[in-house]
């Protein structure tokens, strides 16, 4: 019941998100990507890495604010 | 049944946490200095706070039965601007000489910028020195990755470090391997959405639990979370069929085995460890 509940949740947000006109947010971009995580064997661990920054070498500076869940390569 | 929480920050939270604590079985208490939540504007601001943490707080648990016991340093959030970050850092030698402070901690990264790298190693370096334990802070969601690697880079290259004397936390399923298998010890923070739930928490202890080095705890602070994130993380491990004497392993004894490397902790229980 827990899962399916959050499954639920899941999918209402994605409908929220479309009412809404935003899927087009780095956000939500990264969200649909990191569901492809689903696929493979270890999911949590999948996710996880598919919202994270990949890149190897300390910034120049902190960026400002708190995280944002998802990573935004700087352009 | 009995538990240690080994990583709270308490002077965010009310007595009435403290009194909930020692109802749910918690023996004591152990608080790292982190970010306010705001910046700080003096290292006067610095030393109020290691005051509190090493002899208001104490006092405070001490009223509910509870052992206090705290860590010192300057937090990765505040660490981007080093002169500042070097004038508090002068101050740890002295806090380190409390009868309360277990080490240096929580250090980490934030951001992972070049600023905050710089003030980590200089931690690390006082921590060597003073031959202090380490307790590191990986950093949040998208930036925990990267940063998780370049923390365990700088540990291992420091010769100084001995693994089994440092607790890198708030692992998650992405990070918890790394850690285990480079023998640091490793935190699993409990946290309502950033960080980790009890059930993925109970995830990782039936795969990496035999370690015997990992640890559970809230991190409770100003923001969103859980004083009583550990008896959760019990129930749920009853849930999946763990006995008494195997949830104790986890949430009493592994805490002690790490911590009591630091004389200063002195938790006595009949049937400690």
């Amino acid at each position: 019941m827990d899962a399916r509940s959050k499954l639920i949740d899941i999918a209402a947000f994605m409908d929220r998100v479309q009412r809404s006109g935003e899927t087009d947010d780095y956000r939500y971009q990264m969200f649909l990507q990191a569901l492809q995580g689903l696929d493979s064997t270890n999911r949590a661990e999948a996710v996880l890495g598919l919202f994270s920054d990949m890149t190897a070498d300390p910034t120049q500076v902190a960026t400002p604010g708190p995280a944002s869940g998802a990573w935004k390569e700087e352009a | 049944m009995r538990y240690i929480e080994p990583h709270a920050h308490m002077v965010t939270r009310t007595t009435n946490d403290y009194q909930s604590l020692a109802m749910a079985g918690c023996k004591a208490v152990c608080e790292p200095a982190f970010w306010a939540g705001f910046d700080r504007s003096s290292v006067g601001g610095f030393r109020d706070y290691f005051m509190q943490l090493t002899e208001y707080e104490p006092r405070r648990a001490e009223k509910f039965f509870m052992k206090h016991y705290s860590w010192i340093c300057i937090n990765a959030k505040e660490a981007e601007d080093v002169g500042f970050a070097r004038e508090v850092m002068a101050l740890i030698p002295e806090f380190l000489e409390k009868s309360n402070v277990l080490g240096v901690g929580e250090i980490g990264l934030n951001k992972n910028s070049v600023n905050e790298v710089k003030i980590f190693q200089e931690q690390v370096e006082i921590a060597v020195k003073y031959d202090q334990l380490i307790l590191v802070h990986t950093p949040h969601l998208e930036d925990k990755l990267k940063g998780t690697k370049l923390i365990l880079d700088m540990l291992q290259e420091h010769s100084g470090v001995r693994p089994e004397r440092v607790l890198i936390d708030h692992v998650e399923e992405h990070t918890v391997r790394m850690v285990v298998d480079a023998g640091f010890w490793a935190g699993i923070t409990l946290y309502p959405e950033s960080k980790c739930t009890p059930p993925r928490a109970v995830d990782m202890l039936e795969q990496y639990g035999s370690t015997d080095r990992i640890w559970m705890n809230s991190a409770c602070d100003w923001g969103v979370s859980d004083p009583m994130a550990l008896p959760k993380a019990i129930m749920e491990l009853r849930k999946r069929g763990f006995d008494d004497a195997a949830i104790d392993r986890f949430v009493y004894q592994n805490p002690v085995r790490f911590l009591r490397q630091c004389p200063k902790f002195d938790l006595i229980d009949s049937d400690a460890v």
